[in-house]
């Protein structure tokens, strides 16, 4: 950790409230003017990261504090790139799908459909009822498992070691058992394919499922019996990060983060892609935009997510799994481009691919929403505490896979 | 009241925590080593190559035609095709791996290369503890380690294998009545070719394609065997 002093902004940092108008660059500017010594406060410079317990994955922030109040924040990334889209260029249509799995590591399938989606556009595949069925209850068992594991990490970071997270990852466990009897795979499910999914569902799997579901809102009762009303939890998120409506909107911010803002935006109403317009379920809207809305979206989007299921798991039709016109190899798209999005966990995920008829994409582009929703990080954590900023940081629910590919 | 919320949680907390000595479903932890949960029957982590048969190398599948290799995509696959051929469970001559390894180290058990087989020669293994301290050979398997029966492959992936088992036996029973079908066609049309007898006989070239299904007019077959059992090795020894 290295120190250094330079002068404080132009602007008081305890005045900072998350504005509009992101200024990182005129605020340097600022800063190194002030360094020559017409403002006498002093900043401490320090890196968080890349391997502080708090951070998810390899991330790095460079915090320039007055005190304990953050003036200053940069997030600093990159540590886990790994060529995702240059490799996706120089292989076929289905060996990116793998490479899927590996953008958002907690939520696979959610990704796998993602991808799908743009290859079906692209190919005009049409997807078999059933197919549907089973990637509508895949998305959204993975949507209940990262949203657990999501607020057991964000109250292990407001320093609840250990217990919300160990019952959150108990619940995830069960979806990841069933995600393993599916696809054979907890994490790198690798289950969808162009026009369908890979295998029929094993005997008894739907039963599992149901069951799993049945009992899912005992999870959610239990942990809000563990927080509701909490008042440490109370004074952590309460008014802390933040982040405006306006802001949200330019920033281009999507997911549970922009609903908390207070925006309905959410791609399974807006786009109703695959099957969603056939179910009943509500979004959740934030009215203030901080950490607790943000934590209390993820608990009410849970219970729309075993809504989805129920209704999912009654309508299930039996039938084919695969559009007969799809086919594993020499699978040549016609030229011409498509864009495919769905609200994953995160925000919303698309991926933009253009065909030039050959048996890989000419251009792969992922739009992930772990790297845009983290662009507004230092808004939301400037003018609060240090020990705020890993707890707005949880709030936003990155995974570096994705933010890095 | 202060605290309220935090002695609620703490009961929730206590709860589960004497529960756990007398409900099974709260106390979710299994002591790993000692005790293991069965792996669901579609649990996969590396590739292995399928045998029929007592010996491996004999028994092999895989024809060596490499498409597992191109499509695999983080390329760990390495194959050489051999130069000669050797009679496959059909009996028909096929290439077979020279070489072949899987750089375990490398692979990301996606699965593609099983889907992409068009001989049910790959398939996905099961056992996961497979830690080595060699760095550089330990993770690079060549196909003796590979080799694999289909007794493992039927005990690991039960419903998956007897559906395969049985498409197999669909194509060899196919294959054997298309070559027997073949012996057939060539006993008639030598048959005929004898009864005409006005012409002389036609200039014996052996059959050049591949196929068995060709009824060859010449009179390799003799017109004296009707099809009887000397049915696919035979007719398939042409090429």
């Amino acid at each position: 950790m290295s120190a250094t002093a330079t002068g404080s902004t132009a602007t008081g940092p305890t005045a900072i409230r998350p504005t509009a108008t992101p200024e990182i660059a005129t605020q340097e500017i600022a800063g190194k003017a002030a360094a020559a010594g017409d403002n006498p406060g002093e900043l401490l410079e320090i890196s968080l990261g890349p391997h502080h317990p708090s951070t998810h994955g390899v991330f790095r922030m460079d915090v320039s504090l007055d005190g304990e109040r953050i003036v200053k924040l940069k997030p600093v990334f990159g540590y886990l790139h790994r060529n995702h889209e240059k490799i996706a260029e120089t292989a076929s249509y289905l060996a990116a799908m793998p490479y899927t799995d590996r953008l958002d590591y907690m939520c696979s399938l959610s990704n796998n459909w993602a991808y799908a989606l743009s290859v079906e556009k692209l190919a005009g595949l049409q997807v078999p009822e059933r197919a549907e069925y089973i990637r509508v209850i895949t998305a959204e068992l993975t949507r209940l498992q990262n949203h657990a594991s999501t607020i057991g990490f964000l109250i292990q970071e407001m320093g609840a070691s250990g217990t919300p997270l160990m019952y959150a990852f108990r619940e995830r466990e069960k979806i990841l058992d069933l995600f393993e009897s599916l696809s054979g795979s907890r994490m790198m499910c690798n289950y969808m394919r162009f026009g369908g999914c890979r295998v029929e569902l094993p005997a008894g799997w739907l039963d599992e499922v149901r069951k799993v579901v049945a009992e899912f809102p005992r999870f959610l009762d239990e942990f809000e019996r563990l927080l509701a009303g909490n008042e440490i939890l109370m004074a952590r998120t309460q008014g802390v990060g933040v982040l405006s409506k306006e802001l949200a909107i330019q920033g281009g911010i999507t997911g549970p983060i922009l609903r908390a803002s207070g925006v309905n935006y959410d791609i399974r109403k807006v786009d109703k892609y695959g099957i969603y317009d056939r179910f009943d379920f509500k979004v959740p809207i934030g009215a203030h935009g901080d950490v607790y809305d943000r934590y209390m979206i993820r608990m009410l989007e849970m219970r729309e997510s075993v809504k989805i299921l129920e209704q999912a798991l009654r309508d299930i039709p039996s039938g084919p799994i695969m559009d007969p016109k799809s086919k594993i190899r020499g699978f040549r798209p016609k030229a011409g481009e498509a864009y495919g999005r769905i609200e994953s966990p995160k925000g919303e995920l698309g991926f933009y691919l253009i065909s030039d008829g050959s048996p890989n994409p000419y251009r792969y582009r992922v739009r992930p929403p772990s790297l845009i929703n983290l662009t507004v990080l230092e808004d939301m954590c400037r003018g609060y505490n240090l020990a705020d900023t890993v707890v707005i940081f949880g709030t936003i629910d990155i995974v570096l896979g994705e933010v890095d590919r | 009241m202060l605290g309220e919320g935090i002695a609620k949680g703490l009961a929730e907390t206590a709860r589960n925590f004497f529960g756990s000595y007398v409900s099974k479903e709260r106390l979710t932890t299994v002591q790993f080593p000692e005790e293991r949960l069965p792996q669901p029957e579609a649990a996969r982590d590396f590739p292995f190559l399928v045998y029929d048969g007592p010996d491996w190398q004999a028994g092999l599948r895989c024809v060596g035609c490499q498409i597992c290799e191109k499509e695999c995509p983080p390329k760990c696959i390495y194959i050489e095709k051999s130069k000669d051929k050797k009679p496959d469970a059909l009996g028909k001559p096929q290439f077979y791996p020279a070489v072949f390894n899987i750089d375990i180290s490398v692979c990301m058990s996606c699965q593609i290369c099983v889907e992409v087989c068009p001989f049910e020669a790959i398939k996905m293994d099961t056992e996961f503890e497979l830690s080595t301290d060699d760095r550089f050979g330990g993770l690079l398997w060549d196909k003796s380690q590979l080799a694999k029966s289909n007794e493992h492959y039927n005990k690991i992936h039960p419903t998956e294998a007897a559906e395969v088992d049985a498409r197999l036996a669909e194509e060899k029973a196919k294959a054997e009545a298309k070559a027997k079908a073949a012996v057939q066609a060539a006993a008639q049309a030598a048959a005929k070719a004898a009864e005409a007898k006005a012409s002389p006989a036609p200039p014996s070239a052996p059959p050049s394609g591949s196929a068995p299904s060709d009824s060859a007019p010449s009179g390799s077959a003799a017109p004296s065997a009707p099809a009887t059992s000397s049915s696919s090795s035979t007719v398939a020894k042409n090429d």
